[in-house]
């Protein structure tokens, strides 16, 4: 660790920020030196987004010293942060599909030959130069749209990487990634590291944390809490710093014994899945376990009738539910929490009590007419007993945190009389440990009361451990099945199935 | 006291109420003919018609969708209609006819957005010609004479000193502003407008409200139909033409948003109102039809642009508080 004798290239002393209402940051610290990986942590609305956007010229600060390389950084807009040679991998993709992948790398300064004219020669030499440095292979006059996510996070690493960074700050960048392609990410943040360059890593996953990084900066509340050496913190310790206490892991639930069958799928085949058959007993959590694009989500909207059902046969309690008709099986009992929770699950533009209620209107009509009275008596039961951190529910559900937005979902389906079965898929993604740890808890208490849950994780810590059987799927078959009354589910017997 | 005006000026509508209230000083001042009940009630009674049409509309609008077909069918409606009145005399007859025929004409606009899946302007402007088509094939373009009196008290009677028409209107302002604040149907609408994909996962029949919502605005659009050939007493192949145009706009101008999901009835009623109460100035201070068209134009484009800068500071607000 040779960059610990020099100064630090990026100093955030005592930075504060305002939005109306709320103090964003409230004297947050921030030192990272030349050839370091540094994790900024804490759980969401802890800050880090605020000061990630800080640095990268996004917002200005309200009061507090911004230096880089000990002069005061005069970082007013994300222009001045790029001619610092300070570059971001946001947490969203920032892609035009329609684009190819060189365009993409070098999109907003294209190299240019004579008066306007684009060299594309030299964007597409550049790009292939580049993406071979990372050793990635994709082919550079490719569409970005017709990759597939993770090749598409490299993409954006490349292309953050074309403007020659010495502060590289990457938000969650593993998100899209597969296990060979985190490994990958690995090996380019080494090269980095040698390089010189600075690397701000956020992220939630620990595993990565202690995997890449040398220090760790730990925010909470818009405060500064610490920063130590990675190999000198262990879990317990970084997880207490990040939520005020400690939080235990999560628990093992108690497993059902035996339950009637209340969702059977038989031989269910849509354009997206093969021959699936699978049932869930009364109060069981199912977990569905595979890699990205297995065909898990698509297994759940061909449950629920979202997809073109080709053949097979799937019943509710006995009763075979119609087909291709998702208001249908809504009516059967069957909830889906989705996956992309802004694309496909929150109304953005609508309220939190609006989002709530909408799939269980019919159950609170008088006559015609939608009740406010007994909506509002309902919404305001999920809120306190989901534990919804919200001012009203009357504001926008797009201003809640993600976590909170999940809730939202969740308690849509919950509002339902005759829920039967909820499917989840990944529903802790993007939400903060404290947050988790809530989420499972409603679902434990969920099956518990009887209800069959589906659970579609790509976190196998997630899978293990509230899950009695686990399905596995791999190319948009069940390639196996695993039951934890039989033996252990393992973290290497999921893995074995799902490759 | 304070916190009273306080409330209206943060009253969604509140520059729109405004902006009509000053039109309508400004139309005292220039025009003073404006002020007699005659104007006003004929202002009223033309208005009627794009009242009418426009609660489809919003419907549509707030759907995401587009409906361009509302002129023609008045064009289809009005030659059709009319021969079934004349044909056989009963204005109960015509009425039942017209209504059903606009259902007719409006679930084909719906089947071939949701089973066809075409974009739904495309969708309509493709039958908007169909529509005036047929109108024109089927009299040789001339316009069809009626010859009944009762059918006239539809279009051009009064109720005491109101319109009908102004009545029937109010009535269906009325209906369709409760079904959109009150019932469950009016809620899907706005979660399918909202995000379609999350109201579709939410178990919201979306193809089967969209369907509803356009065959609702072919029945308003039909009727309105019959309306003006009350009051032109004839069924013309050409009967408004331009007509979509006028309610699009007047809905837009009302703070309905194109993109779908944000928008009420109320507002639409304003855009009308405004729009009404600005031809009719103009007309009262003889100013020709053409400089009405500028006019109407740049009116509804300050509206919009107006409205869109109102909407980019929310949003700016909005994301400094979630990035918060």
């Amino acid at each position: 660790m040779e960059g610990r004798q020099e100064n630090p290239i990026i100093e955030l002393q005592d930075i504060c920020k305002y939005f109306p209402g709320v103090k964003a940051l409230d004297n947050a610290n921030l030192q990272v030196y030349p050839g370091e990986v540094h994790a900024l942590m804490g759980e969401n609305g802890a800050g880090k987004s605020t000061l990630i956007k800080v640095i990268a010229g996004v917002h200005r600060i309200d009061s507090g010293t911004y230096k880089i390389n000990g002069e005061d950084a005069k970082i007013s807009c994300p222009a001045d942060a790029k001619a610092k040679a300070i570059s971001v991998i946001y947490q969203e993709l920032n892609m035009i599909s329609d684009l190819t992948v060189a365009e993409n790398i070098f999109f907003g300064n294209y190299p240019k030959k004579g008066k306007g004219l684009v060299d594309w020669e030299k964007i597409n030499a550049d790009a292939r130069k580049i993406l071979q440095e990372l050793d990635v292979d994709i082919d550079p006059m490719m569409k970005v749209g017709y990759l597939p996510v993770g090749k598409q996070q490299l993409v954006e690493i490349a292309k953050s990487l074309a403007t020659n960074p010495k502060i590289l700050i990457m938000d969650e960048p593993t998100s899209a990634l597969s296990k060979k392609e985190i490994e990958h990410l690995y090996t380019i943040i080494g090269k980095l590291k040698a390089k010189g360059v600075a690397i701000i890593y956020v992220s939630h996953k620990l595993d990565e944390i202690y995997a890449v990084t040398d220090t760790i900066t730990v925010m909470r509340d818009g405060k500064y809490i610490g920063t130590g050496k990675t190999c000198e913190l262990d879990e317990p310790a970084l997880i207490k710093m990040m939520v005020g206490h400690a939080v235990k892991n999560i628990e093992a639930r108690e497993s059902v014994k035996e339950g009637h069958i209340v969702l059977d799928v038989q031989g269910l085949n849509t354009d997206h899945v093969r021959d699936i058959s699978f049932c869930i007993k009364e109060g069981e959590v199912v977990g569905f376990a595979g890699l990205m694009g297995a065909g898990r989500t698509e297994l759940a909207r061909g449950v629920i009738g979202a997809d073109k059902k080709l053949s097979g046969k799937i019943y509710i309690e006995g009763k075979e539910l119609p087909s291709n008709s998702v208001s249908k099986a809504k009516a059967a009992g069957i909830g889906l929490v989705p996956e992309d929770r802004k694309l496909s699950g929150i109304i953005a533009k609508e309220s939190v009590g609006f989002n709530i209620s909408i799939a269980s209107l019919n159950q609170l009509k008088k006559g015609f007419v939608v009740s406010g009275e007994l909506e509002r008596e309902e919404i305001q039961k999920q809120v306190v007993n989901l534990g919804i951190k919200t001012s009203s529910d009357k504001i926008f559900v797009e201003t809640l945190s993600g976590g909170n937005q999940q809730k939202v979902i969740l308690a849509r389906w919950l509002m339902k009389e005759n829920l039967k079965v909820l499917i989840i898929d990944e529903p802790t993604r993007g939400i903060d440990i404290g947050a988790k740890a809530e989420i499972y808890k409603i679902l434990d208490q969920l099956a518990q009361k009887g209800i069959s849950i589906m659970l579609i994780s790509s976190e196998l810590p997630e899978i293990i451990n509230l899950c009695d059987r686990v399905y596995v799927m791999n190319n948009g078959r069940i390639k196996g099945e695993l039951n934890s009354d039989e033996d252990i589910i393992t973290q290497e017997k999921v893995l074995h199935l799902a490759i | 006291m304070r916190k009273g005006i306080k409330k209206i000026f943060s009253y969604e509508q509140f520059s729109l109420v405004a902006v009509l209230i000053i039109m309508c000083i400004l139309a005292a001042i220039l025009a003073p003919v404006f002020l007699t009940g005659n104007n006003i009630m004929n202002v009223l009674r033309s208005s009627s018609l794009n009242l009418i049409t426009s609660c489809g509309m919003v419907l549509i609008l707030l759907l995401g969708e587009m409906d361009m077909s509302v002129g023609a069918i008045q064009g289809f409606i009005g030659v059709f209609s009319v021969m079934v009145l004349n044909a056989t005399g009963s204005v109960f007859a015509a009425i039942l006819f017209t209504i059903f025929v606009g259902a007719v004409l409006g679930l084909f606009n719906g089947l071939l957005v949701t089973k066809g899946g075409i974009n739904s302007l495309i969708a309509t402007l493709g039958t908007m010609s169909i529509f005036r088509g047929i109108a024109y094939v089927s009299t040789g373009g001339v316009s069809l004479q009626i010859s009944n009196e009762t059918f006239r008290i539809l279009g051009a009677g009064n109720l005491g000193f109101l319109p009908v028409p102004l009545i029937i209107a109010v009535f269906i302002v009325f209906l369709f502003w409760f079904v959109l604040k009150k019932t469950v149907f009016g809620r899907y609408i706005y979660a399918i407008g909202g995000n379609t994909e999350a109201s579709e996962l939410a178990g919201i029949p979306v193809q089967k409200i969209k369907l509803t919502c356009f065959i609702i605005s072919g029945v308003l659009a039909a009727f309105t139909a019959l309306t003006l050939a009350s009051r032109l007493n004839s069924g013309q192949p050409s009967a408004g033409d331009g007509f979509e145009f006028n309610v699009v706009s007047a809905v837009v101008l009302g703070g309905v948003s194109l993109n779908g999901g944000k928008g009420n009835i109320s507002g639409a009623v304003l855009g009308v109102l405004i729009l009404a109460v600005l031809s009719n100035i103009l007309t009262l201070m003889n100013v020709s039809s053409f400089y009405q068209q500028i006019a109407r134009g740049v009116v509804i484009l300050i509206a919009v642009y107006l409205d869109e800068r109102k909407r980019k500071s929310a949003e700016k607000k909005l994301l400094q508080a979630k990035i918060a």
